[in-house]
Order: C-alpha cells, then sequence, then structure tokens
C-alpha cells in the first residue's frame, strides 16, 4: 500500500494556511477539553467520597452492626502516623513559629507594637500554620506511606487474596487508616500549635522584652476558643482528604514498580493541592459564617 | 494424620462456633453433605469476559464435578488466568454464568460473594501473602476474620496447616525469609485455613526450579488424597497438568478448543492442541497484511 503524502510547499503563505486548520481545531476542541478534564476531576473526587464515606461507615457505623472493626489495625497505624512523627512536626512548627515571631516582630518594632508579636504568632499558627504544617508533614510521610503500601499490595497481589478471603480492601486496610488519621493528625496538630508558640516564644523572651510566662499569657490572651475548634475542624478534614487520596492512589495501582512510585508521587501532589483548596473552602467558610 | 479438627459451623447465623473433635483428616470430607453429590460443585455457562471493549473469553463453558482436580492449560495471553480470576469473583464477566455451590456469582451481590468466597481458598502465583505479617499470622488471619475460635484454638490450627505443607517450623518467619517454593506453600497453607470446599491455584509450579515445582506438584496430590476437595489449577507447566488432573482443559484466544481426561487431550489430534502439547513454536508471520496488523495491534484475538 502506498501512501502519498502532499508535497510541503516552500512557500510561506501556504504553511501559514495549513496551520490555521490546526490552530481552530485546537481551539475548538479546548472546550472538550476543558470539560472532560473537569468531570475527570470531579469523577476523582467523588471516588475519593465514595472511599471516605464507606471507611467511615465501617468505622463509627458498621461496629454496631455486626462488623468487625480492627482496633490494633488502627493502633499500629496511629503509632505510625502520630507518634513517629512527634519529632519532626516538632522541630518544624518550633522553627515556624520562630520565623512567624521574627517576620511580624520585623513589622511591629517599626509601628512600636513589638508586645503584639506574641498575638500574631498564636493566631496565625493555631488557625492556620499548624493545621496546615502538620498535614503537609502528614502528606509526606503517611499519605504516601499509604498509597505506597496499597500500591505495593495490589501490585503483588495481595489485596486480591484479602478479596478471595472475603475481606473487604477498604474495609481492611483503608478503615484502620482513616481512624488512625482522625485521632492522630488533630493531636498532632495541637502538638504543632504549641510547639510554634513555643518557637514565637524563644523569640518573644531572648528579643522582644517578654518573660516564658508573660508570653504564653500574652498569647492565651490573643486567643479564643474558635481559633483553636477551627484549626481543629480543619486539621480533621485535612485527615480526611489525605486518607481518601493515598488509599485511591494506592488502589488504583496498575501492575509493575513503577505504577506504585507514580501512585506514591499523584498522591503526595494532590493530597498537597486539595488540602490547600480544603483549606481556602472552609477558612472562607468560616469567615462569612463567623466574621472573623 | 491430623489429630483434631475444627469442624463445627451454624449455618444459620452463619458462624463458627469452637470446638474441637477428634477426627482423621483421612476420613472426613470437607464438602456440604447435604448438597448433591452428582451436582457439579462448579459450572461455567457461555462465560464471557471484557477488559473495556477487549473480549478475553468468548463464551467458555465447563463443570467441575465434586472432588475432581480440573487443570486448566492454556499459552500466555490465552485467558485462563482471567477465567481464574473470574472464578473467585476478581472480575465481574460481561456475559454468561459462573455456578459455584448453587450461587451465580456473575450476579451475586457483595454478601453472597462473600459466602461462597469463605468456602474457596485461592493460592496466587507470587503466593500473595501479606509482607507485614509472619507466616503463621497469614495462615490465621482467616482464622481470626471470619471465626470466634480462641487464640489457642487457632494456633493450633495454624500449625496444622503449616504441618500440612512442611512449614512447620516456618510459623515466626516472615515472607521475605522464604524461598519461593516456600511462599507457595505457605500460600497453600492460608488457601487450607479455612477448610475450603474448593481450591483454586494459579500457576503453582511457574518461575520454580524443577525440584521445587515437582515438590508443589506433590503437595497437590497429598492435598487431593487427604481431602476430598475439588481443585482448579491454572498452568502451562504439561508436566505439572499431566501428573496431577483428573480433567484437563486447554484454553487458546479466550475459547476451550480441548477438554477431557489427560488420556483424552494426550490423544487429541486438533493442531492447536498438537501445538500445545507438542511444544511447537507459532509459525513466523509472513502475510504483509498480517504482519502490519501485529505491529500497529490491531491482530484479533479472536478466530
Amino acid at each position: 500500500m502506498t501512501v502519498t503524502a502532499p508535497r510541503a510547499s516552500p512557500h510561506t503563505k501556504l504553511r501559514s494556511k495549513a496551520e490555521v486548520p490546526m490552530k481552530t481545531e485546537g481551539i475548538a476542541a479546548l472546550p472538550n477539553r476543558v470539560g472532560f478534564e473537569t468531570l475527570k476531576g470531579l469523577a476523582y473526587v467523588g471516588g475519593l467520597a465514595r472511599l471516605a464515606g464507606e471507611s467511615l461507615y465501617v468505622t463509627f457505623v458498621g461496629p454496631f452492626r455486626g462488623q468487625r472493626l480492627r482496633p490494633q489495625r488502627a493502633f499500629h497505624q496511629a503509632m505510625a502516623v502520630g507518634v513517629q512523627a512527634i519529632p519532626i512536626v516538632s522541630l518544624i512548627s518550633f522553627f515556624v513559629g520562630l520565623i512567624m515571631a521574627l517576620q511580624s516582630a520585623y513589622e511591629l518594632r517599626r509601628l512600636g507594637a513589638i508586645q503584639f508579636v506574641a498575638n500574631a504568632v498564636a493566631i496565625s499558627i493555631v488557625r492556620e500554620l499548624g493545621p496546615l504544617i502538620t498535614a503537609i508533614i502528614v502528606i509526606g510521610r503517611s499519605g504516601s506511606a499509604f498509597a505506597a503500601e496499597i500500591g505495593t499490595m495490589k501490585v503483588t497481589e495481595e489485596v486480591d487474596a484479602l478479596e478471595t478471603m472475603a475481606l473487604r480492601p477498604v474495609s481492611f486496610l483503608a478503615a484502620p487508616k482513616f481512624l488512625a488519621m482522625l485521632v492522630m493528625v488533630p493531636c498532632l496538630t495541637i502538638w504543632s500549635d504549641w510547639m510554634g508558640i513555643m518557637g514565637g516564644c524563644l523569640f518573644g523572651v531572648a528579643g522582644a522584652n517578654f518573660t516564658f510566662a508573660s508570653y504564653l499569657r500574652a498569647t492565651r490572651d490573643a486567643l479564643v476558643l474558635r481559633d483553636v475548634s477551627t484549626g481543629l475542624v480543619k486539621s480533621a478534614l485535612f485527615a480526611v482528604v489525605i486518607t481518601a487520596v493515598g488509599c485511591q492512589e494506592g488502589f488504583s495501582t496498575g501492575a509493575g514498580a513503577e505504577e506504585v512510585g507514580r501512585s506514591t508521587t499523584a498522591a503526595v501532589v494532590k493530597s498537597i493541592f486539595l488540602v490547600i483548596a480544603v483549606d481556602l473552602v472552609f477558612t472562607a467558610l468560616f469567615y462569612f459564617t463567623n466574621g472573623a | 494424620m491430623i489429630p483434631f479438627g475444627v469442624e463445627i459451623r451454624n449455618s444459620k447465623f452463619d458462624v463458627w462456633q469452637p470446638k474441637l473433635l477428634q477426627r482423621v483428616s483421612n476420613s472426613l470430607p470437607m464438602t456440604d453433605s447435604v448438597a448433591d453429590p452428582g451436582r457439579p460443585v462448579i459450572s461455567v455457562v457461555n462465560l464471557r469476559v471484557s477488559y473495556g471493549e477487549r473480549e478475553v473469553l468468548h463464551g467458555v463453558s465447563f463443570d467441575v464435578q465434586r472432588g475432581e482436580t480440573l487443570v486448566i492449560l492454556g499459552g500466555s495471553g490465552s485467558g485462563k488466568s482471567t477465567l481464574l480470576r473470574t472464578l473467585v469473583g476478581l472480575e465481574r464477566p460481561s456475559g454468561g454464568e459462573v455456578w459455584i455451590k448453587g450461587v451465580n456469582i456473575a450476579q451475586a451481590s457483595d454478601d453472597e460473594l462473600d459466602a461462597i468466597r469463605k468456602k474457596l481458598g485461592v493460592s496466587f502465583q507470587g503466593g500473595a501473602l501479606f509482607g507485614s505479617m509472619t507466616v503463621g499470622d497469614n495462615v490465621a488471619l482467616p482464622l481470626r476474620e471470619h471465626t470466634r475460635l480462641e487464640e489457642s484454638t487457632i494456633s493450633i490450627m495454624v500449625r496444622i496447616k503449616l504441618e500440612q505443607v512442611g512449614l512447620a517450623s516456618f510459623e515466626d518467619f516472615m515472607p521475605a525469609q522464604l524461598s519461593g517454593g516456600m511462599k507457595k506453600r505457605a500460600a497453600v497453607a492460608r488457601a487450607l485455613a479455612m477448610d475450603p470446599e474448593i481450591l483454586f491455584f494459579d500457576e503453582p509450579s511457574a518461575g520454580l526450579d524443577p525440584i521445587i515445582a515437582a515438590g508443589i506438584d506433590q503437595l497437590i496430590l497429598e492435598l487431593k488424597k487427604a481431602y476430598s476437595i475439588s481443585m482448579v489449577v491454572v498452568t502451562h507447566e504439561l508436566a505439572s497438568a499431566f501428573l496431577i488432573a483428573d480433567r484437563m482443559l486447554l484454553i487458546d484466544r479466550g475459547n476451550v478448543i480441548a477438554a477431557g481426561t489427560k488420556d483424552e487431550l494426550a490423544a487429541s489430534q486438533n493442531s492447536r492442541v498438537r501445538q500445545f502439547l507438542d511444544r511447537v513454536p507459532e509459525p513466523q508471520v509472513e502475510d504483509e497484511l498480517n504482519y502490519l496488523q501485529m505491529l500497529t495491534g490491531e491482530r484479533e484475538t479472536r478466530h
């Protein structure tokens, strides 16, 4: 079979004419592409919601309907997700608190209001940075680990083996992770808040004429319960998002070791994006509903 | 000989009750005593399975009788592993019926499927042992999840199952510490944990040296002798297949091209059967169009 290719013309006008339909085609295809990608994104979020819903049902409703809760697996996960993350969360939160104090003091000093450094640090850490830093660290440590663990199990047919033993993979693998994350991420966030405040306190004592007690008193006066509660609500939502994405990416792993790497990377990137998106949505929601 | 076993099941509430009974394994078949003995344990009718738009199995039909070992033979890409995955409910058929213990799993709900799966044991090609658990915990897992047996009883049962597959002293080993053959044996022990009525093997000898592979064949024969479990073995190893099979099925490009006893299969004059049994390589593609189709991935799987 001989295929005759159209002769390429060196003439510039002809070449530009040939490019016009291609560009038009590209522009015409754009709405299709945007629509397709939007639907794909919505389907992905729908999948996450379904996975999270099923896991939360198994965790909180299932035990009352005779289904088995696996506290040991959740405890094991909680140790890995929470307890083992304490050193890195402490260190990073402390440094961020210190940086926040230095940055805010830079401006406050010019206004002669350096005594408000405790307020600036406390509010920014407790309302925003504590939950966010904790979430980012947990994504790096645990979200990726969930995707890699489940992905490897998928590749080595362990997920199939669970199914053939009449054990539901979501119930056996994902639900204990959800429970552990829902407990440990807010706990880590509280710890992160504390360590961030301690970081600010170091600057306060060393560079802003505070004593340890007076800094803590200023912090306490600056905060209201709503600051802490909104941070904790966000951290619980982050926990759900991180676990759902990690597990979803793990379960969607294809064949081969390369796929495990792809799932792990995708879990981290998508988790960070979704955590920031959820953060934005709920911060706006809290702002408009509470006027804060 | 097994000194005792745990075999009392309350079918009404679908729970297992712990009770130690003195029994000799050889004398206690693990089949459903109320079932019709003449009825096949597995009945596959016009089974079709597709991945997307590509149909992999094109209307496969066969039965597996009680206590029989059926070997499903076929080359790479013939659809035999897809068939096994469909039989254990890992793939949903696009058409046809798969009757196991009187339930059409092609249309069964998840709960019905789980109830059937508790009566099945599956040994995967790579073992599929859970890497984070010891060998003993792997075997104990289905017992812990589906029964209310005491931990001491589970521990004894685990040792019995491991003893049966020749891994008695490896209970505390991690799967990563086992050789390929030992992993497959451990996987068989786990598949046996719930005293299944049907046992499935996916490529039991694949990747093993001839001596270890012969050991796995021997294990299958011993299990066959010890219990009247129905077995479905998917393999492409001819020697192994002819050793362990009661009946054989040859799948080629998604169709059953031969079915029968070992002798019947060996005597078959079907050209594809002969090609497979005599290990004749595929002829070179000489036709230009076929070659182009092969290169562009348009070669049809169905003929």
